[in-house]
């Protein structure tokens, strides 16, 4: 399958790959791993005429600590997160979520900003995003600005950021005290895609009491969201089975399940709350060390 | 408008003026003549293109060859030397690792980046780390054998 033709350009800066995206506008679209985008211009879902590769701007691929945060470039490949020794130490859910999108080929080249620029609503990083409460940077014409995650997903592939922006880095709180998590999913059984999967980090106090909990479900509607009825059915409590279920049986409150060729929305639903409760059990397990 | 691009394939470098919208697997396959990397599901899914760009398993089929320029590209045409088969071509070939063969250059190239990043598998990490490859044969039952003799050929020779 052959795309329509296009312009190829590969800026070598931020500024002139901004200067391009000014200049072409709704012509033109970023290339970054090209794992979403490639296969919708072969079927000619998306026919640019303009194609802008950021694969060869330097200084947009990297995992570093950086003042109470985990920073990611935005070109950073998933198996770049997935391998990373420092997520593994520091934020390993990141590193099992980015090791269960796609396949080995697909993380080679696709891109942690690329995924959540794109917004597919059964990507797999969404969820674990959003249950970590992460920070997204974009670059503009007038410099940068910070998105929190609360704002960034606003519908169908569709997010905060602008025309003339670019996402450069996407920055994750580290944990803190007695905190664990995990990304359990769903997968259509030959795209690999979360028919429904489920994040969950928590944090306990010394006493064994919830402090804070970041619930992220994808896959079920048109966007990850926070499971914000989850998330209230657990902070302040003692975290034993009673409660995690009770939490977890809100999973699929304030989600807007769709019916798709996956299911319907009782089956999805019924995913939501399964996937949230067992994500919720391994988190509060690591949590508990 | 067509680019220039230039490559390494296989240890030879390649130069050609393409268009854009050329895919690395029919560059691969129609200007450099290399037709071992087949085109199967042609939606990035199946594998059967998977070739080595700088070193990483990619889905030819997915990449337009403007991408790769400069790269460093092997393809299953680049594994056997002085006329001696690869060992993990020489599993295929010992554990019946095929039966059509449409999926196997695919399937050995993923095979190569595998046990460079996991030199003594478990059974499930090859069935996880081919998890991008289809075959639609063999149930994968004597390709993941075929990985293991490979893998522990290998270790042998170390």
């Amino acid at each position: 399958m052959y795309p329509a033709a296009f312009e190829y350009h590969a800026p070598a800066s931020v500024r002139e790959a901004l200067g391009l995206l000014g200049q072409y506008k709704d012509d033109a679209k970023l290339l970054a791993g090209g794992h979403s985008l490639v296969p919708m211009m072969k079927l000619r879902l998306a026919q640019p005429k303009h194609l802008i590769d950021l694969k060869k701007i330097p200084g947009l691929s990297y995992i570093k600590e950086d003042g109470g945060a985990i920073a990611i470039g935005a070109m950073t490949t998933h198996w770049q997160v997935e391998s990373s020794a420092l997520l593994k130490q520091k934020c390993p859910v990141l590193s099992e979520t980015a090791a269960v999108i796609g396949d080995p080929a697909v993380r080679n080249l696709g891109t942690i900003g690329g995924s959540l620029a794109h917004a597919d609503p059964a990507a797999d990083m969404p969820a674990t995003i959003i249950a970590h409460g992460a920070e997204f940077v974009c670059e503009g014409p007038k410099g940068r600005r910070t998105v929190k995650v609360d704002d960034w997903f606003l519908g169908l592939m569709s997010t905060a950021v602008k025309e003339d922006e670019l996402l450069v880095e996407v920055r994750v709180p580290l944990w803190a005290g007695k905190t664990g998590g995990a990304y359990l999913k769903f997968p259509h059984p030959a795209s690999r895609f979360a028919v429904v999967g489920a994040a969950a980090v928590v944090t306990l106090d010394g006493a064994g009491k919830c402090t804070k909990a970041g619930v992220g479900i994808t896959g079920a509607g048109i966007k990850a969201v926070r499971a914000r009825d989850v998330e209230a059915g657990l902070v302040g409590k003692n975290l034993d089975q009673a409660t995690i279920e009770a939490a977890a049986a809100k999973a699929a409150e304030g989600v807007d399940v769709q019916a798709d060729l996956q299911g319907s929305v009782e089956y999805k639903s019924h995913l939501c709350r399964v996937f949230a409760r067992r994500a919720l059990e391994a988190a509060v397990k690591r949590a508990r060390g | 408008m067509k680019l220039p691009v230039k490559m390494t394939i296989n240890g030879q470098t390649t130069s050609h003026e393409v268009e854009p919208r050329l895919l690395l697997v029919h560059y691969i396959r129609e200007n450099v003549g290399l037709t071992g990397t087949h085109v199967g599901c042609d939606t990035s899914q199946c594998g059967a293109c998977t070739i080595l760009m700088n070193g990483q398993a990619v889905k030819a089929c997915n990449l337009f060859a403007v991408q790769a320029d400069g790269a460093s590209i092997q393809t299953i045409e680049g594994l056997a030397k002085n006329g001696e088969l690869h060992p993990i071509q020489q599993g295929f070939w010992e554990k019946h690792g095929l039966q059509c063969g449409f999926c196997t250059p695919g399937m050995i190239m993923a095979a190569c980046q595998l046990l460079e990043r996991y030199p003594t598998p478990t059974e499930e990490q090859i069935r996880h780390q081919l998890e991008g490859n289809l075959c639609r044969c063999t149930g994968y039952h004597n390709i993941v054998k075929a990985i293991q003799w490979a893998a522990e050929t290998m270790a042998a020779k170390k």
